[in-house]
């Protein structure tokens, strides 16, 4: 849909001076664009080629790889409700059927009303806490059908806006290094060296 | 069988003791190699294959597929490695056939073909296929795998001339590593994860590369294939020779293949000192203009308005008549013969004695749209020379343009941070991405550039540091030639040691100026001397002045006013509309002999498949007209032409007339006319593969330039230049130096041409808005 706008645009240009090659900053900057659109655009992939000088194809197979990544608009709020062991011990399959029902989709579809994309995860690294699932990559713990709805009810009321923020946005909080203090481009033989800001003392 | 694995000559080293020589064991023979070389590499060399799919001894190894494991004696015991990521060692032990090697050799295949559709009757490659060959003699002969195999969509194309079927992908970096390392064309890679690994493109942006075919030619299964040679035949059924091609000036070494008498398909040969394995897609897919049906079959006469076909000993008669009357009558001055580019050097060595013994003068096989061929007697630097060159110099149109391969080698040279390229140019090329230092100049201001660049102390220090090679050619037909020469000329005076490789495209225009086709009077002169009515005949051998030399007008005028016009040609072309004899040559392919290329390599060009109809080769028309004309040049066969041509006198610099360029009128624009790789050549437009890929004509310039003007991009616009004018499509390029104009040259659509003179030194054209 779109590429970054003016002030995306900035931003990953600070993205992009913390890196000795541009190369580098990709990923972040692919999140950023999947935080201004809730996905990642077409025309969104194609700017960021040209900001950090590689091609299309190169953005395009770097960012498939990854499944946190979305090329097709997906719901403001993506639930991912865990089907690994643990999870499909303690009830995850009876959650994901109730979960369908509730929205009426099927796993993997997202609700007519843009608002929830219902998907199937592997194992979420909470499995003391089954079965689990996440809202946007937030957690919910030993989730149960009941709970399950009044999860629904409060996303669809908006009671949860503050602590879970729409789909693409990791943190709430960005990290902001002054210009001095970014790596910027450096040229290849130099790359093993430290940063002029640090006045020749040792990175570490 | 396939030429895709052949590997690079071999050079051999003289017997002294190499600091980096080391000696390993393979199957318990003794096999010696250099430090850094790999196991596979070494192993090539014996008698002892080891199966492969992603190593290619052009690429970087990534080892990839896996399929090259062997054994190496540790001191823990024997020990599996991949052979195409382990360099040797000093009195390594290497084992390819062991129990273990076979059994992990066998592995591999039967998990590469868990997927694989076996789809191989109806598949291109079968036959030919490393996939298919390798799961015979290294597999396991069965499979245990019964489930469902990944389906996509089959073929989808992935570009205008390339198919992509990702089934029967093995997913082995070769195409990939081709394109980023290679080309330098990153435009596929590898996309999604796991069992979902595809090539792709992006969504909305092909595999527009000018070296696609290679991929195809690489790929070791048959999920790439060429849009031209896909059903056309089985590689059973193909006969192969190896030649050379001559598509432009590089000298390519190809292998073409044919079945039935009808050419099929070129493949690329590795040629260390040329082109590596690689070919161009013009190069590698005009093969379709061999078989064109709009070939010249039979002799034809004038009679009036139209052509009659007619026998070839009464269009040679007709030919001869008209030679024999212009001569008696006007003297020998009165013929002229234009082109020989086209010719293999045979051909060009009879036609230069056909020429001498008539004592005809006027010859030229450039058509003003080149440098003097005196580049060709300055110190020379071969390809190999260039890129290992410690700077390289480049006073040249855009290699990636005209001259592709050549391209590829210094790009690989500078990638490579073995050479470093200084490039002098109007507009970005291909090369300035990976030049150190790349130098604008307006047209005309070459010498200056050049001046300004030599008292730089940092280019000065780096121009000091080793050898300095200069590629020299013709960047813009909007321009007098003289600027170049004099340009040139700034640099061999301050490094006199500089060698130059001549880059003049036309196809074996060494081999013409070498026979002697272009000595004396350059076509310039012809065509002046023809347009006031002084030629009474003119010999057109492969040459079409009314698409090919810049300045039209004069070229419209010569055809007009030359009494009579013989064209040796294989294709109609708009000049030989006008002839009154057409006599028609043998096509590449259909002809044998030598080539030179620009190095002054002479290579060698083979006959594949019979002439079409009555056509027959250029050497063999030259000894029959001779023979008619009572100048008998006592030549019997080709065998008789293949005499050693005497060693050139070595020039330091370039004549020149020492011009100087007018200054610019604020309002005008500097005009840079220039080649694209597909344009309007004869053998591009009847390859119908090919035939569509050029850009059209239109007028490019710096968005500054733009705004200034106020013209609508992508509209036409009025475009002038002294009292003439133009209608071309705007387009916006900032890669167009700011204050010049860019036309891409003999592009279908509307000619620029009509603007150029051959008098000018630079053209200066006004961009008008036409509402």
């Amino acid at each position: 849909m779109s590429r970054l706008t003016d002030a995306n645009v900035a931003i990953a240009y600070e993205i992009i001076g913390r890196y000795p090659r541009p190369k580098s900053a990709l990923i972040p900057i692919l999140h950023l664009a999947q935080e201004q659109d809730g996905y990642v655009a077409q025309d969104a992939m194609k700017h960021i080629a040209d900001l950090v000088g590689v091609t299309s194809a190169e953005v395009f197979g770097t960012a498939s790889f990854y499944e946190m990544f979305k090329f097709e608009p997906v719901g403001k709020y993506l639930l991912n409700i865990c089907g690994t062991m643990s999870c499909a011990l303690m009830g995850s399959e009876e959650l994901m059927h109730h979960a369908e029902k509730r929205l009426g989709i099927k796993a993997g579809s997202t609700t007519p009303d843009g608002l929830i994309t219902l998907e199937h995860a592997e194992c979420q690294a909470a499995c003391t806490e089954a079965p689990c699932l996440q809202v946007n990559y937030r957690y919910r713990f030993k989730m149960t059908p009941a709970e399950l709805d009044t999860l629904i009810d409060d996303l669809a009321a908006g009671k949860l806006a503050d602590e879970i923020p729409s789909h693409g946005v990791l943190a709430t909080v960005r990290q902001h290094i002054p210009a001095d203090r970014g790596v910027g481009a450096v040229a290849p033989e130099k790359v093993n060296e430290s940063p002029e800001w640090l006045d020749g003392k040792s990175a570490l | 069988m396939s030429t895709t694995e052949s590997t690079p000559d071999q050079v051999e080293t003289e017997v002294v003791i190499d600091p980096n020589a080391v000696s390993l064991t393979i199957n318990g023979k003794t096999v010696a190699a250099r430090k850094g070389e790999l196991i596979i590499a070494a192993a090539d060399r014996t008698s002892d294959f080891i199966p492969r799919f992603c190593y290619h001894p052009r690429m970087k190894p990534v080892g990839m597929c896996r399929q090259c494991l062997v054994e190496v004696e540790g001191p823990r015991g024997p020990m599996m490695v991949v052979s195409c990521m382990t360099p040797v060692a000093d009195g390594q032990v290497v084992h390819t056939e062991t129990e273990q090697v076979k059994k992990a050799q066998e592995g591999i295949l039967e998990l590469l073909l868990a997927n694989h559709p076996l789809d191989c009757p109806v598949c291109d490659k079968g036959g030919e296929c490393p996939l298919q060959d390798q799961a015979f003699s290294h597999g396991p002969g069965e499979s245990r795998y019964v489930e469902e195999k990944r389906h996509y969509e089959k073929p989808i194309a992935i570009s205008d001339l390339v198919f992509l079927d990702r089934e029967r992908c093995i997913l082995c970096d070769r195409c990939t590593r081709f394109a980023s390392e290679v080309a330098g064309d990153p435009l596929i890679s590898f996309t999604h994860r796991g069992n979902n690994t595809q090539i792709l493109t992006f969504p909305d942006e092909p595999f527009a590369s000018y070296f696609s075919g290679n991929t195809v030619q690489i790929c070791p299964v048959g999920a790439l294939t060429a849009k031209p040679y896909r059903f056309k035949a089985r590689p059973w059924d193909l006969e192969e020779t190896q030649s050379t091609c001559t598509a432009c000036s590089v000298g390519c070494a190809t292998v073409i293949q044919s079945s039935r008498d009808q050419v099929l398909r070129y493949q690329g040969h590795d040629n260390d000192e040329v082109n590596w394995g690689w070919l161009c897609d013009r190069g590698r897919f005009n093969f379709e203009s061999v078989n064109s049906e709009d070939r010249f079959t039979t002799p034809l006469v004038r009679v009036g308005e139209s052509f009659v076909p007619t026998s070839w000993s009464s269009a040679l008669e007709a030919a001869a008549r008209t030679i024999r009357l212009a001569v008696s009558s006007k003297g020998a001055n009165s013929v002229a013969i234009l082109g020989g580019a086209r010719l293999a050097n045979e051909d060009a060595r009879a036609w230069a004695m056909l020429a001498s013994k008539l004592g005809i003068t006027l010859h030229d096989a450039q058509l003003d749209d080149g440098l003097s061929t005196e580049v060709f007697n300055l110190p020379q630097a071969t390809i190999n020379d260039a890129t290992s060159a410690t700077t390289v110099i480049l006073l040249s149109p855009d290699l990636k343009e005209e001259l592709p391969v050549l391209y590829l080698r210094l790009r690989d040279a500078a990638t490579k941070n073995r050479t470093r390229i200084i490039e002098f140019t109007t507009k970005a090329s291909g090369l300035t991405r990976y030049a150190w230092k790349s130098v604008n100049y307006e047209p005309g201001a070459q010498v200056a550039a050049v001046n300004a660049a030599l008292n730089d102390t940092e280019i000065a220090a780096q121009l000091g540091k080793g050898n300095v090679v200069v590629v020299l050619g013709r960047a813009n037909l909007a321009e007098s030639s003289d600027f170049t020469a004099q340009a040139y000329n700034a640099i061999a005076a301050a490094f006199p040691a500089a060698t130059v490789l001549p880059v003049l495209r036309r196809g074996n225009i060494r081999g013409a100026a070498t026979a002697g086709l272009t000595a004396g009077n350059n076509a310039r002169s012809i065509l002046t001397a023809a347009s006031d009515g002084h030629v009474e005949c003119l010999i057109l051998l492969g040459a079409d002045p009314l698409s090919d030399v810049p300045d039209l007008d004069l070229a419209r005028r010569a055809l007009a006013s030359a009494h009579n016009i013989i064209a040796v040609e294989t294709f109609p072309t708009a000049s030989t509309l006008r002839a009154d004899v057409v006599l028609p040559a043998a096509a590449y392919a259909e002809r044998g002999g030598t080539t030179t290329n620009l190095e002054g390599r002479v290579l060698p060009l083979s006959q594949k498949i019979t002439a079409r109809g009555t056509s027959r080769p250029d050497w063999m028309i030259a000894t029959e007209l001779a023979e008619q004309l009572g100048a008998d040049i006592d030549v019997e066969s080709i065998d008789d032409l293949t005499a050693i041509d005497a060693p050139s006198e070595i020039l330091q610099v370039l004549s020149v007339v020492g011009s100087s360029a007018p200054e610019r009128n604020s309002y005008d624009l500097r005009l840079v006319v220039s080649r694209k790789m597909y344009d309007n050549a004869v053998s591009t437009v009847t390859s119908p593969s090919i035939a569509h890929l050029s850009i059209g004509a239109g007028i490019y310039l710096n968005s500054r330039d733009i705004e200034r003007i106020g013209a609508p991009v992508g509209k036409d616009v009025k475009v002038s230049a002294s009292s003439k004018s133009v209608i071309l499509t705007l387009h916006a390029d900032d890669s167009v130096l700011k204050g010049t104009a860019w036309v891409p040259f003999n592009q279908p659509g509307t000619d620029i041409r009509e603007l150029l003179n051959a008098d000018d030194l630079i053209v200066d054209v006004r961009v008008e808005n036409l509402s």
